[in-house]
């Protein structure tokens, strides 16, 4: 019996020794994020009436699918409101460290063929997996009581100590849960991109029914991780069940990935890959063919999900009409216009993170190259007649080309889902002019990317970095009160939200020149690099 | 014109000196061996002259162009495996293969089945689910199913059964029969004697020896088991023997190649009973190179 788990901690301190770095530095700018909201926020709104204008405002619904259901409302702390704000984001935060962390030991380990040298060794054969929920459960931990000890060593009143730390085990559990549900996917398919599209599908999936079962039904929202957890209520309420639970259901599944993992053979999985064909079809001689081939269901999958996404943002447009007129919070997000209805004005927002989300999955089309290249596949395209502008050429392509298709379904999933439940339906042509001006902006994220790759591809995760900034600026930037030179440092910054302002040429033109010009200087660079790999 | 004309060729990465000073030649029809332990510079010399790494200083030419700014040009007519094949896990065998072959702008279906039946593939599996071997057929019949007129080849055999290996060596030959040239780059000194006309052999990114097989035998030495009737007292003074060993009267030594008659008449006087020759070998030179100037490998 013991056998099975022979050596596990040495394994566990291995991994421990080759991910510090990558663990630390999850930790401490999650930390350092929430620490820093939550020291930001209640000087913010420092009066008593400032908060209970806002407490108005998380009444309404479109806030809720955001962030989650307000609490407390009747006397609305600092704490509840920094919880309110931060508790969701910081959530997908780890639920991402997470998926990423438990995919690199589990499957990823195995598809490389290292699992296999580590179990010749004298190891049980559940001792990785074991070592990788031993990391998972350490890792939660430090970052849950640092979290916690941060959030109190603040100060602020109405943070106390049992909140503080019910707010670090909140993300602390959440954390584990997604160790554990990546590590049964991970069991599930042979194939570590599919186990991780898997892993992230949950947290999206999750973060969608949590956003509707707040505004539709508490039941609906009890069944997504990410709202049982909004159930503790930090800072007023206290619940501690929430947690408990989702531990619970967190140690189910690790021990149902174990169970897997014992029935099954070293690098199988219970979902096998099917033959294919044995002679390609004619659309695969090219490396545009080649790389559209390979991204299939990336792309499909991908503009699928944004149709629901813009689906499910415009679903709530229906409640947010009645209530609009009555919210403070709202007036102070929104560029100030009088002519325009508040509506309008949300959707004016809206459609700037729906831009914002559309270049991850342009940014992830062309970033493919890269992984292309270090899986040592590049090396026999160029070895054919295919010339490295050609080369990059398809994948930039591919992403440039996809950011109309992508915007497209996502303003016409919100159009149609508004229609359905607004009174008085916003109009498709210009939700749709408004949503195209955004396109030049995501083309300059894509030529960024570009850029990266051409001449230092080790520094493509500087590309994500700044992404992150600019939905950070225009989702919380007017709450907080940034200063506008940081909304202008984002590329989505400049673009006028139509119809509130007027379509502006010479912005768009400039854009595109931008971002021509970052394709055209990565391109450059790729001519003149050692492919590597 | 050669084929392939490499005049003092050097790379760094960073500080590091991966190649100092190269120079080799291909001619048109040659099988060209091109051999060195892991870490001399073989692969990156083979990177080098496919345009995927850049030349620090000197030349690299494929038929006559440059490496690097006619790569796409280069290519349409050179067929390259390398050592470690990568390929997509989601594509096919038959789709990889399909994929090569038209990315070199040549089209041979006949060819292709034919290939594919001879290294016994299976080309509708998921490349996911091949060995080693199998990858390297994927790659190797994807090469010889393009119209290609230079073969690089970079340790194409490592993971290929004897069988398969003996095949490998007929598209070789068959290749060859064509008037098409070669660069192998190859561990497997017994293939490499077996199919090169030329030999190059690398060392800490220098070519350190060059020539045919025979230019090269000249170096070194051969293998001896002997015999004799009356025992032999002052062999180990004979000039050209090396290395002697005598057990239960049998002697083991190794002659230099021009000492070879001298050896013999002295031999002879003794009686022979049993004499064992073994021509020099690649490996006795390889090993030599390596592990006698300077001790260093």
């Amino acid at each position: 019996m013991s056998n099975r788990f022979a050596n596990t901690k040495i394994l566990a301190f291995f991994i421990l020794r080759k991910d510090r770095i990558r663990i630390l530095i999850w930790i401490i700018s999650i930390v350092l994020f929430t620490v820093m909201i939550g020291a930001m926020l209640p000087n913010l709104y420092s009066t008593g009436t400032d908060r209970q204008i806002m407490a108005e405002t998380m009444k309404n619904p479109a806030i809720t699918v955001m962030l989650g259901p307000g609490y407390g409302l009747d006397n609305y702390t600092d704490g509840a409101m920094m919880a309110h704000f931060m508790l969701i984001f910081t959530l997908l935060a780890v639920g991402i460290m997470n998926i990423l962390m438990t995919i690199r030991n589990t499957r990823e380990d195995e598809e490389e063929g290292r699992t296999e040298i580590i179990r010749s060794l004298p190891s049980g054969f559940l001792s990785p997996l074991t070592a990788a929920f031993f990391v998972s459960a350490a890792a939660n931990t430090v970052l849950a009581l640092t979290a916690g000890l941060s959030l109190y060593s603040l100060g602020f009143e109405s943070m106390d100590f049992q909140g503080s730390m019910l707010y670090g085990a909140s993300i602390g559990t959440a954390g584990i849960f997604f160790t554990s549900l990546t590590a049964l996917f991970a069991q599930l398919t042979p194939i570590t991109r599919s186990a991780l599209g898997y892993s992230f599908g949950f947290l999206i999936l999750a973060y969608i029914i949590r956003g509707i079962g707040d505004v539709e039904s508490e039941l609906l929202s009890l069944f997504s991780p990410l709202g049982l957890i909004l159930r503790t209520e930090v800072y007023v309420n206290n619940h501690w069940w929430p947690v408990l639970l989702t531990l619970g259901l967190s140690v189910i599944l690790a021990g149902l990935a174990m169970y897997l993992n014992t029935i099954r053979d070293l690098g199988a999985g219970f979902l096998q890959p099917k033959s294919g064909k044995a002679e390609a079809s004619r659309f695969l001689s090219s490396p545009l063919g080649l790389a559209l081939r390979l991204q299939r269901t990336a792309v499909i999958s991908w503009t699928i999900g944004m149709l629901v996404l813009g689906l499910s943002y415009g679903s709530v447009l229906g409640d947010l009409e009645g209530f609009l007129d009555s919210s403070g919070l709202l007036l102070q997000m929104l560029p100030e216009s009088e002519v325009f209805n508040l509506t309008e004005r949300f959707v004016g927002m809206l459609l700037t993170i729906l831009s914002i989300l559309a270049a991850i999955p342009v940014l992830i089309f062309i970033l493919k190259l890269k992984s292309e290249e270090n899986a040592g596949r590049i090396e026999q395209l160029l070895a054919g007649a295919v010339s490295r502008t050609k080369l990059i050429g398809s994948y930039a392509f591919i992403g440039l080309a996809a950011a109309p298709v992508i915007q497209f379904m996502s303003v016409l999933g919100l159009w149609a889902s508004a229609a359905f439940v607004m009174e008085d339906p916003l109009s498709f042509n210009i939700l749709l002019k408004a949503s195209m001006a955004y396109i030049p902006s995501v083309w300059v994220m894509a030529g960024l990317m570009v850029l990266a790759i051409g001449y230092l591809p080790r520094f493509t995760g500087a590309v994500w970095l700044y992404l992150g900034y600019a939905f950070f600026i225009a989702y919380l930037g007017d709450m907080l009160k940034l200063p506008e030179w940081m909304d202008y440092l984002s590329p989505f910054g400049h673009i006028p939200q139509i119809p509130l302002e007027e379509f502006h040429a010479s912005k768009t033109l400039l854009s595109m020149l931008l971002a021509f010009g970052l394709t055209a200087a990565g391109f450059a660079g790729y001519r003149n690099r050692d492919i590597h790999g | 014109m050669p084929v392939v004309k490499i005049e003092n060729l050097i790379k760094r990465f960073g500080k590091f000196t991966a190649l100092n000073g190269i120079d080799l030649t291909v001619n048109q029809g040659e099988i060209y061996g091109f051999i060195g332990p892991n870490g001399a510079g073989k692969t990156t010399t083979i990177r080098i002259l496919l345009g995927i790494l850049k030349a620090t200083e000197g030349k690299a030419k494929v038929f006559g162009m440059d490496a690097w700014k006619d790569a796409v040009e280069i290519h349409k007519k050179t067929a390259y495996v390398p050592g470690d094949v990568s390929l997509w896990p989601n594509l096919t065998g038959g789709e990889v293969i399909d994929l090569f072959v038209r990315l070199r702008n040549s089209n041979n279906n006949r060819r292709r089945e034919e290939l594919i039946e001879r290294f016994n593939l299976d080309p509708s599996k998921k490349c996911r689910t091949y060995s080693k071997g199998n990858r390297q057929k994927v790659a190797l019949i994807a090469a010889f199913a393009s119209d290609a007129d230079l073969y690089v080849l970079d340790e194409p055999t490592s993971g290929l059964d004897p069988l398969m290996d003996s095949v490998f060596q007929e598209c070789i030959k068959e290749v060859k029969d064509q008037g098409k040239s070669v660069l192998l780059s190859s561990h497997i000194l017994s293939e490499v004697e077996k199919l090169c006309d030329k030999i190059s052999i690398i060392r800490h990114g220098k070519i350190i020896e060059s020539g045919t097989l025979d230019e090269l035998r000249h170096l070194t030495r051969s293998r001896m088991v002997v015999k004799t009737k009356k025992p032999m007292e002052a062999l180990d003074m004979i000039k050209g023997v090396h290395d002697l060993e005598v057990r239960d009267n049998i002697f083991y030594f190794q002659a230099d190649t021009e000492e070879l008659d001298n050896i013999m008449k002295y031999i002879a006087q003794f009686g022979i009973v049993k004499l064992e020759s073994a021509p020099p070998t690649l490996e006795d030179l390889f090993i030599r190179h390596y592990m006698g100037d300077g001790g260093e490998s």
